[in-house]
């Protein structure tokens, strides 16, 4: 049993090798001179000097920054108030529905919650003259509504691991049920809400697919941008544009990483010497 | 003020906290969708918005419906992006399951840094991860003329190509999607197998079992459930993109969230895009219930 399992570690190399290849592929070739974006002209990094006077590309990243802050913040709040409605209020007149309504945009296909979005608001807009325009508040209300599901099965998942002791032991002591739900839960939680507010925020600033039904004239945020140019070809401004960004993100998630490991490995030595001075 | 402050305490906060998620999902999700539902049986008239309930058309149309069963167009898209989605699929089964398998054999301390690497592309940016497959399947990239050698070098003269046709094709679908939904396919399976206990395997060992026996009857049995979760969660976006065969695609060859698109933007036919997205809900409905039914009777065996 102590045979070490050749086959399947070549398999997790060349796993590995298909995640990270076309990444690197495309990181080298953002320095490439050559203008043929897949026939190397030798280095350069002139691509990256062009984007920085690229006003296109700053206004859209602006605007898909400010959609992505928005919306996230908004989901979070909605999104953990539907999964404590879900764990903590029991049986309340139509859970069934509210339970399928918060995994329901899960699985819709992003073409169809895109299709039905923009059919509500071209008819709300006939009907109620509401939404006149197309743009930063429809984008920002279609993103609200698909994201903040996920926060819901991120928090949801952590309440139902919860030891309610504390809870009921505040609520002994004589904290209002929303006391306790302040000052007991929420702060319990917050990691979990924290993960879910980083989730809704990264699918923003990511969605194509919604963002490109419910945007009106003169709303383009950052992937619409660069949806409209790689729908026409593989360019090197785009590959130094996504080298930044994956390098932006792939910084971030690995430094959250190693911060939540170590919060995550005090928090068990602080428990272990608290047993202990109890002990 | 004072009753304000009462009624919150009592059932207000407990209101609220229901409340607003509700009307809001009600609001911007549930009537959006059941609008779509009403709008497939409408008839689609040259008007603005193009669509009509009454007037000399009949009330109800189910013409949209029987187009998608009539119309080779809408047949042949349904075949090609359940086809592509369950090749994409078993290719993720097939490369995810041994990954999977991996993780739970290596180090401690080595599994939670491939565990990240893992869960990394999924934090980057979908399209971008589309777009570098689009930089390496190019005609003169340096991975397909690597690949036109090879292959040139292994068959015989008579079968030499130029370049290999990779972009544009639903071969070019399938790999991006195996790409893009992997991750998908091996977390579920690495935490269904991650729970597996040790011993069995030990044991089965040493009742004389070789290892791949082992495999068979000892360890695939016990990871079923995270084959269904993750192969749920690769099949069913995947039938529904519509980014993938936009960029990589075949146009002639179009898939279901193409049309869709197509059928509302270009063709301006509302009640079609409409029918065409609830036949495909209810593909998806599918499976998506076999699934539940197979976790809740799984749980009331635990």
């Amino acid at each position: 049993m102590n045979r070490r399992p050749v086959f399947l570690l070549t398999v997790l190399g060349f796993g590995f090798a298909f995640f990270y290849v076309p990444i690197l592929s495309m990181i080298v070739y953002s320095f490439n001179a050559s203008r043929l974006a897949t026939v190397w002209g030798g280095f350069s990094t002139k691509w990256y000097m062009s984007l920085w006077s690229n006003t296109q590309v700053i206004d859209a990243l602006i605007l898909s920054l400010k959609i992505a802050l928005v919306s996230a913040s908004i989901a979070t709040i909605l999104g953990t108030m539907a999964a404590i409605a879900l764990v903590r209020m029991g049986k309340f007149r139509g859970r069934t529905l509210f339970s399928g309504l918060t995994t329901a945009p899960l699985i819709m296909p992003e073409v169809i919650t895109g299709v039905s979005s923009l059919i509500f608001f071209l008819l709300l807009a006939q009907w109620i003259g509401w939404p006149s325009q197309r743009g930063f508040t429809t984008i920002t209300l279609a993103h609200i509504t698909f994201s903040m599901v996920f926060v819901t099965t991120i928090v949801q998942a952590r309440l139902l691991q919860f030891d309610r002791t504390i809870e009921e032991a505040a609520m002994d002591l004589g904290s209002k049920p929303w006391q306790v739900l302040f000052d007991i839960t929420l702060p319990v939680i917050s990691p979990a809400i924290l993960s879910g507010w980083l989730l809704a925020f990264t699918i923003s600033l990511d969605d194509v697919v919604i963002t490109s039904f419910t945007t009106g004239p003169g709303s383009t945020t950052l992937p619409l941008l660069i949806w409209s140019k790689v729908k026409l070809g593989v360019t090197p401004d785009i590959n130094a544009l996504a080298t930044l960004m994956v390098v932006t993100v792939g910084l971030c998630v690995v430094i959250a990483g190693i911060v939540m490991n170590r919060a995550e490995a005090r928090r068990l030595a602080d428990e272990r010497l608290a047993f202990r001075a109890n002990g | 003020m004072a009753a304000l402050k009462a009624w919150f305490d009592r059932r207000g906060w407990a209101d609220l906290i229901v409340g607003l998620p509700y009307l809001w999902l009600v609001l911007f999700f549930l009537l959006p969708f059941l609008i779509v539902v009403a709008m497939s049986v409408a008839t689609k008239t040259p008007t603005a918005p193009p669509f009509s309930f009454g007037g000399e058309h009949p009330w109800i149309n189910f013409d949209g419906y029987a187009r998608i069963f009539g119309d080779a167009l809408y047949v042949r898209a349904f075949l090609i992006s359940l086809g592509n989605a369950a090749l994409a699929t078993v290719f993720c089964l097939l490369i995810g399951y041994p990954m999977a398998l991996a993780l739970t054999r290596v180090s401690r301390s080595w599994r939670n840094i491939l565990l990240m690497l893992v869960i990394l592309p999924f934090w980057t940016s979908f399209l971008l991860r589309v777009y570098a497959w689009m930089g390496l399947m190019g005609k003169s990239s340096w991975f397909n003329t690597g690949l036109t050698d090879l292959w040139n070098w292994v068959v015989p003269i008579d079968w030499a190509v130029k370049s290999i046709p990779m972009m544009h094709s639903n071969f070019a679908v399938i790999l991006v999607m195996v790409y893009t939904y992997l991750p998908f396919m091996i977390l579920p399976l690495y935490a269904s197998l991650e729970r597996l206990d040790p011993t069995l395997d030990e044991a089965a060992l040493d009742l004389g079992s070789r290892p791949w026996q082992v495999f068979l009857d000892v360890t695939l049995p016990q990871s079923i459930p995270g084959i269904i979760a993750g192969g749920l969660l690769v099949f069913i976006p995947a039938a529904g993109e519509l980014v993938i065969p936009t960029l990589v695609g075949d146009a002639a060859s179009p898939m279901i969230g193409r049309v869709i698109s197509d059928q509302f933007s270009q063709a301006r036919d509302w009640p079609m895009a409409s029918s065409v997205a609830v036949a495909l809900l209810a593909i998806m409905v599918i499976p998506t219930m076999a699934y539940n039914h197979y976790q809740a009777r799984a749980e009331g065996l635990k």
